[in-house]
């Protein structure tokens, strides 16, 4: 194979029933193990779902200068975060334009470690000149799993025979489970009660044991990138290279966007020193960004009869989309903006988009018109911006 | 004394559908509920410690996607679970298949018979059609046939062109469903015998007919009008139990101002100049409303809460005959871990669907005999699942409840039923399993056993009929409960019917609940 398996491949590998794969930086990783992805979403909103999310890009940042150069890098305060701690944060280029976005554990003093989707090895060697820091790619030698769902804690709890109630959301803690040492952190990618666990890759094996011996009688599936992608889509989170493109990728001025069209103005510090965007921010925000990231929700009765006029049932893509899908006003004429990701949330029984929209037309509760292709032609169904995110349970954060 | 622009008497499932869209609607509503908790037939009880049994109803499917949307239930915890497979065991120790893979099913079936294999296809698209032909009646508010009022006339003529849009080979089937047995029409595409059975068992389902009874093919119908997600004939389970389903709509009635009112059961419906004017509850207290609405059955809504004086004779006569003849049983059981059944050993993801014990036609016949003569059958049918192969939450860590329905178990048992006979019929239900399932027995950490009369007594379903009224043709659509009203009026004014026992009725649908709720907004009460 000339991409690369992940450290859980041994387990992950026999598991895939119809050997659906999905590339993801330069690895694969399951789309689904099942031949249909259904019961692993559902595991990720009724028991505990598993996912290999080994392929994420991982930095060892340590040193006495690691937080000034993670803080000139990101939009987030790193230097206030303690101990403990994980940020999720975006960074940009030094027109305000985001790079990727990503998380900043706080595993000690003076030591961190950055997740990205992107490479980000040169960018911070690039930022880091004249600083006492070293930055190690701890990429291939970290394995991590990524346990959501309501059974999540319970399981880990068992498995690493502590008590997990006092772990807050965005937050980390060492443990060690069946003896190997791991980090776990209440973070994830689904916007449900739910951890992932750092370990040595050379351990990964006997912890994927361990957490599926564990979370049997817990009902624990290991799940793919499409159930994952449904799950992301009902926490309206984003997704590079779907939602927004790098700063860096970017071909045309149009493909970029800064974190303030993204709905990462939360983000972006207002009380720290000089950071990489931090003057184009300020402006954008002064003047307004120009867009909004917002949710869609589609009309039922509306995309129902469209089907009906060609006495079709609805069609509901139970896949989650991945392209750009063009949004107008409710007149049907103007182009508002763009959705990027979409698909039927099954446990929301709704139609859910994500979308860019002007930052005019972007107030929840605007009626608008969303494109669907019914029997190969193009139609128009009614949605109306809705408030991401879609889905948020009070256990995310209890 | 406060008066409330709606009384609502039971807090079942449709009950609490009326109340939440009319509370949507901006009305003040009570509900009254007899039991101690919401749900009526839709309730999760732990009935042994850390075990939670779906007591009666155990799955949802026909629950309308509408009311999920316009009540916003799974913002009020109401999540459905899929429900992929059925196994039927066979006698000889082989099995039928039906998995959530349609090629891996047709696959299977071919094992049986290629030619069934094909027919499949056709069968299903053909449901299909007759599904979607009558999913437009179930949302409707039935036209009365004799009447010539323009509303009646304007429904007969939408039915009209819906049925002449059919064309006429679907139009065709559709009769065959409403007039065949469901053995008959599936003798038309079919020749496996399991296959049939299994298949002839949705058909039998809350009804006092054998699957080679005339009528039960209109029923088999009913079970594959189930809708989710745009997908007809989809069963699901819903996290938490059906009990979860009555919460959620409860807790939707509530967040839009309805206000539920347990341990409140009604004993009479008062009646001044031909018009409700509210409720006597058992403990003497009287509330007063402007409508009063019943989610009880026909019988008791008519002829229990109303004195006989405040109805037309003719009317009452037709309640008096409006037949429920509750048929069904249900065990509920904690099990300390899964039965292996011989047909497919072990413990796997055939535990995560259900198993159909109808291994032929003849089987699931000869238990109808045993009712048709007043006994509940030795081996009797039974619709088995594991709602903590689901739900994990419904058992403790590693163990299981498992819920079997099981027919026939006839409301009017010879010498009536005792303690001893549910016990009996309780030992019918778990001897058969044992003979498909060697060792299960010993599995048994606690036996809950329900009969039609226990149904009656917990829930108030006339004689145990879960439909809260047969769903037999001459019951159905302007026919249910009675000719003339079945437009969820009554001749009470201002005192309205919402139950199962009203169109459509039967299965957790709401539908019955929504659209009366809509005709009382339109007689703007």
């Amino acid at each position: 194979m000339s991409l690369r398996t992940t450290p859980f491949h041994p387990r992950t590998g026999p598991l895939s029933e119809g050997q659906a794969w999905r590339r993801w930086a330069g690895y694969v990783v399951a789309s689904s193990y099942e031949l249909s992805h259904e019961r692993e979403y559902h595991a990720i909103r009724n028991s505990a779902a598993l996912f290999d999310v080994s392929p994420l890009y991982k930095y060892l940042v340590t040193g006495k200068d690691a937080a000034r150069l993670l803080d000139h890098v990101v939009t987030r305060n790193v230097a206030k975060a303690r101990v403990g701690q994980v940020l999720y944060t975006p960074w940009c280029d030094n027109e305000g334009k985001q790079i990727d976005d990503g998380t900043i554990s706080v595993l000690g003093d003076q030591t961190y470690r950055m997740t990205s989707a992107d490479p980000t090895l040169r960018w911070l060697h690039l930022n880091a000149s004249g600083l006492d820091v070293k930055i190690q790619d701890v990429s291939e030698s970290t394995a991590a799993l990524s346990l959501q769902g309501p059974c999540s804690r319970e399981i880990l709890q068992l498995a690493a025979e502590r008590d997990l109630a006092s772990l807050k959301y965005f937050r980390l803690t060492s443990a060690k489970i069946r003896g190997i040492p791991v980090t776990i952190s209440r973070t994830g990618y689904t916007g449900d009660l739910g951890y992932e666990v750092w370990v040595d890759a050379a351990q990964a094996v006997p912890l994927w044991d361990a957490l599926a011996e564990t979370g049997a009688p817990y009902g624990i599936t290991p799940a793919g990138m499409l159930a994952l992608d449904v799950a992301r889509i009902e926490a309206g989170l984003l997704l590079i290279e779907v939602d927004y493109f790098s700063s860096r990728h970017a071909l045309i001025e149009s493909q970029k966007s800064s974190p303030l069209e993204l709905g990462l103005g939360w983000t972006i510090a207002t009380d720290k020193e000089r950071y990489n965007g931090q003057a184009a921010l300020d402006a954008e925000r002064k003047r307004g960004p120009a867009w909004q990231f917002t949710g869609l929700t589609v009309d039922w009765d509306s995309l129902e009869q469209l089907y009906a006029d060609v006495g079709l049932p609805p069609r509901l893509p139970s896949q989650a989309w991945r392209t750009s899908v063009p949004i107008y006003d409710r007149g049907g004429r103007k182009q508002l903006g763009y959705a990027t990701s979409g698909g039927w949330s099954p446990l929301l029984k709704r139609y859910m988009a994500l979308a860019h929209l002007g930052s005019e037309h972007a107030k929840p509760g605007t009626e608008v018109r969303m494109e669907v292709t019914v029997e190969h032609r193009r139609r128009q169904a009614k949605a109306h911006v809705t408030a991401l995110p879609f889905f948020n349970p009070e256990r995310k954060r209890a | 004394m406060k008066q409330y622009d709606a009384i609502v008497i039971g807090g079942g499932h449709n009950g609490l559908v009326t109340a939440a869209y009319l509370a949507r609607a901006g009305k003040s509503v009570l509900v009254l509920e007899r039991q101690p908790r919401v749900g009526g037939a839709a309730v999760t009880e732990e009935i042994f410690p850390g075990f939670k049994f779906t007591m009666f109803s155990y799955v949802v499917s026909l629950l309308r996607p509408e009311i999920i949307r316009d009540l916003d239930l799974p913002r009020h915890g109401l999540h459905i679970l899929p429900l992929e497979s059925t196994v039927t065991p066979m006698e000889n120790g082989d099995y039928l298949v039906a998995w959530g893979d349609h090629d891996e099913t047709r696959r299977e079936l071919y094992r049986h018979s290629p030619r069934d294999a094909e027919a499949y296809d056709e069968y299903g698209r053909l449901m299909h059609f007759m599904a979607q032909a009558v999913k437009p009646i179930i949302g409707m508010v039935p036209p009365d046939p004799t009447s010539f009022a323009p509303g009646d006339l304007a429904g007969l003529l939408k039915l009209g062109k819906h049925f002449r849009g059919l064309g006429g080979e679907r139009l065709h089937a559709l009769v065959k469903l409403m007039t065949m047995s469901s053995a008959d029409f599936l003798d038309e595409w079919f020749e496996t015998d399991v296959l049939k059975a299994t298949k002839s068992a949705s058909g039998i389902i809350g009804t006092f007919l054998g699957p080679r009874s005339p009528g039960t093919a209109y029923v088999l119908l009913h079970h594959y009008m189930g809708e989710l997600d745009g997908v007809f004939r989809a069963w699901g389970f819903a996290k938490g139990g059906t009990g979860a389903v009555s919460e959620s709509i409860a807790s939707a009635a509530r967040s839009f101002g309805a206000e539920i009112r347990c341990d409140a059961g009604v004993s009479k419906v008062l009646v001044r100049n031909g018009r409700a004017t509210g409720v006597v509850l058992e403990n003497g207290d009287e509330l007063r409303a402007k409508t009063v609405v019943s989610s009880l059955d026909p019988r008791r809504t008519f002829l229990q809460l109303l004195e006989s004086s405040d109805l037309p004779s003719d009317f009452v006569q037709d309640i008096k005959r409006f037949k429920f003849r509750g048929s069904s049983g249900k065990v509920n059981l904690a099990l300390d871990s899964l039965p292996s059944f011989t047909c497919m050993p072990g413990v796997g993801r055939q535990h995560r669907g259900a198993f159909s014990i109808s291994p032929s036609l003849d089987y699931v016949e000869r238990a109808y005999d045993d009712a048709k003569y007043g006994e509940f059958s030795r081996r009797p049918y039974m619709d088995i699942v594991f709602p903590s192969m689901i739900d994990p939450a419904m058992a403790p860590p590693g163990k299981h409840v498992m819920s079997i329905f099981v027919q026939y178990a006839p409301y009017k048992l010879n010498g009536g039923w005792t303690d001893a006979k549910r016990e009996a019929f309780g030992d019918a239900v778990v001897n058969t399993v044992e003979s498909f399932a060697p060792g299960f027995k010993s599995k048994i950490l606690h036996r809950q056993v329900i009969t039609p009369l226990d149904i009656e007594k917990i829930t108030g379903l006339s004689e145990g009929n879960i439909f809260a009224g047969e769903l037999a043709l001459h019951q159905l659509f302007f026919l249910r409960p009675a000719p003339g009203w079945a437009k969820f009026a009554t001749p009470v004014h201002g005192f309205y019917q919402a139950g199962s026992g009203t169109h459509p009725g039967g299965g957790i649908m709401g539908a019955s609940g929504r659209l009366a709720a809509m005709r009382i907004l339109k007689d703007g009460a």
